[in-house]
């Protein structure tokens, strides 16, 4: 052939109205395809961020006609920093956050590496830890404040044969807690284990040949292979559960036997920020306020997860060095 | 493959998965016990472990005592439109990022990315005052609706299959044939794409169905959605157990029949996800 026909040569005279048609249809389509989920975003994302953002410079408050539009400033970021209930609910968020976090992903890697051995019945335990996930928060939460009971609960049986007296879960700091967080690591203890698994598997068998030739033991190669070549997957885990342990909103909320639900327990014991905001908004009527309480929890998850990757890198710094 | 050289497992590694698995299904075991049975036998001691005979008569209890029928309806209904709608923006969408050349491709495939760090609570006064005050929408299921017809996961989650699952060969002869945009998508892309669109589609049906945090603010008890109907039989005084969690079995039946016939494809399309991702 004598001349070479690139993609973007046009088949046709350019002055046809075809090509003039195709090359317009070529342009504008990706806008098109892509231009609903932009759309949806801006309006029902973006927009609502930010006037968030505004409403909490306000002294809006839902009970007081006409106060939408009276600017304060940051003094509900100043009433913020000074209000006991906000550290509070802020100490029940971490404090909840590190229970269900830490040893939901450390059984997750432990789970994640006895699916990677080879297994009869691989997709039935496989969809056996999974099943948690699919499953609603609020029907979970209910199975479990049932499982909790102080009187008849499950559990307070179970640890009654250990001669443990009834533990009152809802009453308690530490307990509420503790149950709170059961219920989060049921959850997702599975979909991590399932995101390590997957992770595992690019992991070269060489490598372990190779350390076994060497003398390392399981547990060593577990330490020294498996999990350094996980850590971007781990990393991943550890930013995504974090951002959900910050937002943690239903289990608290159906976790409460409480008249209102939103205060987090008698003595505000497991109050969750999300929680905290939600009963400003709509036990109080304080939209500024709440929305003050909602961007501080999102400066947190920021703060948190720019925290998360910095000492990744400085971790690989190490490595390299 | 690497799959054939893994370590074949002991009865120890056998051993533990199983009590893994037991501590999974247990609670939702249970749910079926609890909800087979009434409320005096919930309440026994040592605890009852076995389903009794009170089934049907709880689910027509349960019914009787609440807006369910609407509940499952409503649920149903909302659901199945994002569904859909969210497997039709995501396909179009990841199908323009991953084959379609166009100016500012990167950086908005960036935005997409970045978009799924912000929290939705973040949004969800003003999102609130706009659906009540704006577009009178409260307690009507376009408030569940409409913000959820396309979200970034899924056009992460397109984009990412379509980049290898469609030949860029193909699009290119399809092209030099006359096809047009909307001709290579119809009849290149989305044939290719038909089994991430599935299990996108089985996650969202998960997700929008298991929702409570905007259904909870957004809708009352007039017009509720499932999760909002079980939070409600939860929240009466004098506590009925069994009928509670009669209503707990309820609203995961249809999710849980969802998982029992898609697991696989599910697991599949999580650990492909967590892979490229």
């Amino acid at each position: 052939m004598a001349a070479t026909v690139s993609a973007d040569t046009p088949l046709r005279p350019a002055r046809a109205p075809a090509a003039r048609w195709s090359r317009a249809d070529r342009r504008v389509s990706p806008y098109l395809y892509t231009a609903p989920f932009f759309v949806v975003f801006a309006l029902f994302g973006l927009f609502p961020m930010l006037y968030t953002g505004y409403v909490s410079m306000t002294g809006w408050r839902a009970d007081r006609p006409g106060s939408e539009s009276t600017w304060v400033g940051l003094d509900n970021y100043r009433t913020l920093l000074a209000d006991p209930f906000f550290w509070n609910a802020l100490k029940n968020t971490v404090g909840i956050g590190v229970l269900a976090t830490v040893p939901q992903l450390l059984l997750a890697l432990g789970l994640a590496h006895l699916l990677n051995y080879r297994v009869r019945g691989r997709t039935f335990f496989r969809l056996g830890v999974l099943l948690p996930n699919v499953t609603s928060v609020a029907a979970v939460t209910l199975i479990f404040v049932q499982l909790f009971g102080r009187d008849f609960g499950l559990i307070n049986w179970l640890f009654g044969l250990f001669g443990v007296d009834h533990i009152d879960w809802q009453a308690g700091t530490l307990s509420s807690w503790t149950a709170i967080a059961t219920i989060v690591t049921w959850r997702w203890t599975g979909y991590n284990a399932l995101i390590y698994l997957a992770a595992m598997q690019s992991v070269p068998f060489e490598l372990y040949e190779a350390a076994a030739i060497d003398g390392a033991g399981r547990w060593r190669q577990f330490r020294s292979i498996t999990v350094p070549m996980l850590r971007p997957t781990i990393l991943f885990t550890v930013i995504v559960s974090t951002i959900g342990a910050l937002q943690l909103f239903g289990e608290p909320m159906l976790f409460s036997q409480q008249q209102d639900p939103t205060t987090g327990g008698s003595q505000h014991q497991f109050q969750t920020l999300a929680l905290y905001s939600y009963n400003q908004f709509w036990g109080r009527f304080k939209y500024g306020y709440g929305a003050a309480v909602s961007w501080a929890m999102f400066l947190l998850i920021v703060v948190i997860v720019a925290v998360n990757l910095l000492a990744a890198r400085r971790m690989k710094g190490v490595d390299a060095a | 493959m690497s799959r054939n050289r893994q370590l074949s497992a002991g009865k120890s590694v056998y051993a533990t998965l199983t009590v893994g698995v037991l501590l999974s299904v247990f609670p939702l075991y249970w749910t079926v016990v609890a909800a087979s049975r009434n409320n005096t036998d919930i309440h026994r001691v040592p605890p009852v472990l076995l389903p009794g005979g009170n089934l049907l008569h709880n689910i027509g209890q349960a019914f009787a005592q609440s807006d369910m029928q609407l509940a499952l309806v409503n649920s149903f209904i909302v659901s199945a439109t994002v569904t859909a709608s969210v497997v039709v923006t995501s396909s179009l969408a990841g199908f323009a990022f991953a084959k379609l050349p166009f100016r500012g491709r990167n950086p908005l495939l960036a935005t997409v990315v970045a978009t799924m760090m912000v929290p939705t609570q973040l949004g969800i006064i003003p999102l609130y005052i706009m659906m009540a005050n704006w577009f009178h929408w409260a307690d009507h299921l376009q408030a569940l609706i409409v913000p959820a017809v396309a979200n970034a996961f899924g056009v992460f989650f397109m984009r990412q299959y379509l980049v290898t699952a469609v030949p860029d060969e193909l699009l290119d002869a399809a092209r030099m044939d006359g096809c047009t945009t909307r001709g290579l998508y119809w009849h290149v892309a989305l044939p290719a794409a038909r089994p991430a669109m599935a299990v996108l589609g089985m996650l969202t049906f998960m997700a929008t169905w298991n929702d409570f945090y905007w259904p909870k603010v957004v809708m009352t008890q007039q017009n509720p959605t499932i999760q909002l109907t079980l939070s409600e039989l939860a929240s009466g005084y004098i506590k009925d157990y069994s009928l509670v969690l009669t209503g707990a079995l309820v609203a995961s039946l249809p999710v849980i029949a969802v998982f029992l016939v898609m697991g696989r494809q599910i697991i599949d399309g999580i650990m492909q996800g967590a892979m490229k991702g």
